[in-house]
């Protein structure tokens, strides 16, 4: 009995140690004092509590400037105490690049420090901050205990900023959402790409607007044509050395946009675009057909409207 | 009335493929819904019913969007269909719509807002008066009915109001197909200070004047309702028309 019972404890202590909420994060360097956390290429789930988001670090002369806080309180801080291993120089900044609820909902390990973001980002989180953290518990359960919306409080715009001697080039882009912040280290090198880019990665879509994605796309492929560039570090995805994410997230967008508008015009209902099959060509992309679904009912409203002649 | 209906269900297993003969059967929710007994005194009350997979629900099992869940009605492979009755068992405003197919097969598409998860049923009354149900599960994060509609938080769908927009597909893979969407909010009157306000009925004729389908809509079809319909063929223009519970009325044409 007493043997039984002692089997029956360790294996209730496997299973705590299972879930200890550890994401188990450690700073991979991308370039000279430029280091990220590369999440998986999943959907949230209880098991990786919603790592499946790209964030970075700059180690810069006066300062750590990090880019993106992850999708829980958990997260920042355990970024927090990782970034502490890699340097003993206190955080200059927090950047966020975009409204997305794993991008920012770890800002609250951050709230001693400037929090910062483009204007419709930081409206975007305390218009959507609440909803997106309730799905997120949802999604990824008790990872998220404690989780709540910290705001950024600075405003960031288009241009050169310097921080902690740093020079950085901030890129205000859209279409992935509302407002997408591209951040250029000229120093190493490195385009942070937000959720523009992603790699090996189906796209999501919830806020998108297709045409202004593409546009932004362009852009940011000019940005890796410049002298200078060395990493694109995608929002999820593993960082490239070339503007192969870009590609891909190209290919896709153009896809599924194209789809959109047939599947409209041949008069198919939304349970039919639902029901086709992907091309070859995404079939094996990690959560292509999830991505799909969920893009369907993102996108394929507003193809209908046009093939129906109706005004938008 | 148990009795007639078994011999009912005999003979049309014997005309069925075996794996849908199979799937026949007069009781036990294949959906195991605690309210399957509600809904069944609510809408099929005395009637003999028959769980029948002739009866396509087809609907996504997760609904990304709670206000645009689509669902499509098949129920072309019954003969004699009378009326359909779409129902959610486990929503806030149970029934969804009715469908009454006279020229036109007894098909039908549609979105609906689910409050949570829920099955979706139709319930399809054939000439004999029995009652052939089918349905399906759909998982929803909800709020799709105390969720405010869009149109409540701008002004411009007052000057829309009924506004229809449409087209018939006469060749292709989809030939005989009608798609048609109405500018309404389709308020449940379940949000705080917004009264109920939501289409009652829409008829579908063709040149002819023959009425090819006339539907009920209830209170949790979608906001800008979006239709599908099937026609034998797509011959003509069709005339929609119908109105609201404020008696908002609308006439259209939906041309090829």
């Amino acid at each position: 009995m007493k043997r039984l019972l002692g089997v029956l404890l360790l294996l209730a202590a496997s299973q705590l140690q299972a879930v200890d909420f550890d994401y188990r994060l450690s700073a991979r360097p991308i370039a000279e004092n430029v280091y990220a956390f590369i999440g998986k290429t999943e959907d949230f789930t209880t098991d990786n509590g919603g790592n499946i988001v790209n964030t970075a670090f700059i180690v810069a002369p006066q300062g750590v400037i990090v880019i993106d806080s992850g999708p829980s309180l958990r997260y920042g801080q355990q970024m927090r105490r990782a970034i502490a291993a890699v340097t003993a120089k206190p955080i200059a900044l927090v950047i966020n690049t975009h409204h997305h609820p794993d991008h920012f909902l770890g800002n609250q390990a951050f709230a001693d420090l400037p929090i910062a973001a483009l204007a419709e980002t930081r409206d975007g989180i305390a218009a959507d901050g609440n909803a997106f953290a309730e799905n997120l518990y949802r999604m990824s359960g008790d990872w998220m205990k404690g989780t709540e919306v910290q705001l950024p409080g600075k405003t960031l715009s288009a241009g050169i900023v310097e921080v902690a001697g740093r020079r950085l080039r901030l890129v205000a882009l859209d279409g992935h959402t509302g407002a997408d912040l591209v951040v250029v280290d000229a120093t190493s090198g490195v385009v942070f790409a937000g959720d523009l880019a992603f790699n090996g990665r189906a796209p999501t879509t919830p806020h998108a607007d297709v045409a202004h994605w593409l546009k932004a796309l362009d852009q940011l492929e000019a940005l890796t044509r410049e002298a200078g560039f060395n990493v694109l570090l995608p929002g999820h995805g593993a960082p490239s050395a070339d503007a192969g994410p870009i590609r891909q997230t190209r290919a896709w967008l153009t896809w599924l946009s194209a789809a959109m508008r047939s599947a409209a015009k041949d008069g198919l209902d939304m349970n039919d675009v639902l029901a086709r099959p992907l091309p070859a060509e995404f079939a094996g992309l990690p959560v292509a057909a999830s991505e799909y679904r969920r893009s369907v009912g993102h996108l394929f409203p507003a193809a209908e409207l046009q093939a129906l002649g109706a005004k938008p | 009335m148990k009795y007639p209906l078994t011999i009912a269900a005999i003979a049309l297993a014997a005309l069925m493929p075996p794996a849908e003969a199979a799937a026949l059967r007069e009781s036990g929710d294949p959906l195991d819904s605690a309210r399957w007994s509600e809904m069944q005194k609510a809408f099929l009350a005395g009637a003999p019913v028959l769980f029948d997979p002739r009866v396509k629900v087809i609907a996504p099992s997760t609904a990304e969007n709670p206000m645009q869940v689509p669902v499509t009605v098949d129920a072309t492979a019954l003969p004699g269909v009378a009326e359909v009755v779409v129902f959610a068992d486990f929503n806030p405003i149970v029934q969804v719509l009715r469908f009454f197919p006279e020229d036109a097969p007894a098909f039908l598409g549609f979105r609906v807002k689910l409050q949570q998860s829920t099955p979706v049923r139709a319930a399809v009354r054939t000439a004999d008066g029995v009652w052939h149900v089918g349905g399906t599960w759909v998982n929803t994060v909800g709020g799709g009915c105390t969720a405010p509609s869009a149109a409540g938080g701008s002004k411009e769908w007052q000057q829309r109001l009924n506004e229809v927009s449409g087209r018939q597909w006469s060749e292709g893979p989809n030939a005989g197909r009608l798609r048609m969407r109405i500018v309404h909010p389709m308020d449940t009157g379940l949000v705080a200070g917004t009264p109920a306000f939501f289409l009652e009925e829409i008829n579908f004729a063709d040149a002819a004047g023959k009425r090819l389908m006339r539907v009920q809509t209830y209170e949790p079809v979608s906001e800008n309702p979006v239709f599908t319909l099937q026609r034998v063929s797509a011959d003509g223009p069709v005339e929609a028309t119908g109105r609201d519970n404020n008696g908002n009325a609308f006439t259209a044409r939906i041309d090829q």
